[in-house]
């Protein structure tokens, strides 16, 4: 198939919009979590997303606008474990993760099963995005970028040194914060993009790619939201061209291009 | 006039005395030696200082300000202890040297340029050659000297640096000692310098500090070696170590 009559459908136009939105925003704070070794917390989070999205299936709510909401507390819950509970994050995100899980069955097997509904949120929906959710997409990710934009230098040094970035008088602890909560948002709207068990791969494998190869903070976020986007349009025209499931053969892109980044740095 | 005043501080970790009743203050263009065995207390008292710990007991009070109002932290300049960064964190020389300019008043550091800030700090520490290395890149010297252009870019009234020397080889260390020593001397730099070497830091600072859960000793270091309850403390074999160990 060719890419201009690939590009000639309103629904893969759709895809590619709030597919490339999403990917960069994922992108980006991708590199922020892995650095602060932090990356597992879109796993966690993703996996809140599977109960709020069956809470909003059983409320006859759209999944997303109930989503956003819960998974934004669960971040901040999973901050304050670690913060208050004296536990490490991984810990933490177990913690919250599991309840997650537990609430999404429990709350599937109360309605009676919405099996169908809620396995397309498992492996994601890309191609059959809505109107709606693409304008959702857009300006939620335009505000997540607004918000790294301008809190670039906060961000950058609470990641490289904790301490200093304090004694700078940075706000920490509200920084800290802000990254969840725009974790919570991003994670609820990959899941439409890749599905719920493939949010992570989204945050974790563009940011580790361009960590293979940039050669600064500034270049690792650029690289990462190349690698990210063009993940997310090639995975996209190839799942449709050649009838595969579009979340796993993303994924399976991001991977290709991690691969290569590791056989490049070992080479030169 | 006194740009830093700690009064009546103490701190305890779980039962611990950590710092028991610390008073001392620091004067505009001292050049303080803060010394004491390993579990004095120093390192805490330097969290106190940056508002990192909250004591259970006393003040502190910089450039007259009570710690806990203070905002003013572009005045400052601090190295911690031991910086644990990611040895694959993607950041250049010039990215980690940049971020010490953040505290820094955004008006002030539009009149002075940015980019000269930087690039004056990174000469300083002889790190202007490798600003375009990734840290991870560098010996733990070089990391060392990018970590102190970060504490000094924001030109500080007050630096503090824990433990600066450590990663550092004995003819840096000297040249180190030395542009401390000027900024201390030209632009009237305040330093308290946190290190368990007294025999280095007596060469070149104007008072010592000698602290052991308690302040032990404040005075030059002339004064610590004719000082009859050091002898007492260090032993006269101990104190003349000390005293006499570059004759």
């Amino acid at each position: 198939m060719q890419i201009l009559d690939f590009l000639n459908y309103e629904f893969t136009r759709r895809a590619l919009i709030a597919g490339s939105f999403v990917a960069l925003v994922c992108s980006i704070l991708g590199v922020l979590l892995v650095l602060r070794r932090f990356s597992l917390i879109g796993d966690g989070l993703a996996h809140v997303t599977f109960g709020s999205v069956a809470i909003g299936l059983f409320l006859k709510q759209h999944p997303v606008y109930v989503s956003i909401p819960i998974v934004m507390l669960s971040s901040l819950g999973i901050l304050k474990l670690t913060e208050r509970a004296r536990l490490y994050g991984d810990a933490a995100i177990g913690i919250v993760s599991s309840l997650g899980i537990a609430g999404g069955v429990l709350m599937a097997s109360i309605a009676g099963g919405f099996n169908v509904d809620l396995f397309s949120y498992l492996f994601g929906s890309i191609l059959a995005i809505s109107k709606a959710e693409v304008f959702t997409s857009a300006v939620l990710s335009v505000a997540v970028l607004l918000i790294i934009f301008f809190l670039y230098n906060e961000l950058f040094s609470t990641t490289f040194d904790e301490e200093f970035a304090k004694v700078s008088g940075i706000n920490t602890k509200k920084i800290n914060s802000l990254l969840v909560l725009l974790t919570g948002i991003t994670v609820v709207l990959a899941m439409r993009v890749v599905g719920i068990l493939l949010v992570t791969a989204l945050l974790i494998l563009p940011a580790v790619t361009a960590l293979q190869i940039a050669r600064s903070f500034r270049g690792t976020m650029a690289v990462s939201s190349v690698i990210g986007t063009g993940s997310v349009l090639i995975g996209t025209y190839l799942s449709f061209a050649m009838n595969l499931s579009t979340g796993a053969t993303i994924v399976m892109i991001n991977f290709i291009f991690f691969m290569a980044a590791l056989l490049y740095r070992n080479a030169f | 006039m006194k740009i830093l005043s700690v009064e009546g501080l103490s701190f305890r970790y779980n039962s611990a005395e950590v710092l028991s009743d610390v008073s001392f203050s620091v004067n505009v263009g001292d050049y303080i030696g803060l010394v004491g065995p390993n579990g004095s207390g120093k390192t805490t008292l330097i969290k106190i200082i940056f508002g990192l710990i909250k004591p259970q007991k006393g003040s502190i009070f910089l450039f007259g300000a009570n710690s806990w109002n203070f905002k003013d932290w572009y005045r400052v300049g601090y190295l911690p202890q031991r910086t644990l960064f990611n040895p694959y964190f993607p950041a250049t020389v010039k990215e980690i040297v940049s971020l010490g300019l953040f505290s820094k008043k955004e008006s002030e550091v539009i009149n002075k340029s940015k980019e000269t800030m930087i690039d004056k700090a990174m000469r300083l520490m002889d790190v202007l050659d490798i600003k375009n290395k990734l840290i991870g890149e560098l010996s733990g010297g070089q990391q060392q000297r990018v970590l102190v252009a970060r504490a000094i870019v924001n030109e500080p009234e007050l630096l503090i640096l824990d433990e600066p020397t450590t990663a550092l080889d004995p003819e840096v260390r000297e040249n180190f000692f030395h542009i401390l020593r000027e900024f201390n001397q030209d632009k009237n730099v305040t330093i308290i310098l946190v290190t368990h070497d007294i025999g280095s830091i007596g060469k070149y600072a104007s008072r010592l500090l000698y602290l052991d859960k308690k302040v032990i000793f404040y005075g030059s270091f002339e004064e610590f070696c004719l000082s009859e309850n050091m002898t007492d403390y260090f032993g006269e074999f101990g104190q003349h170590l000390i005293c006499h160990r570059h004759d």
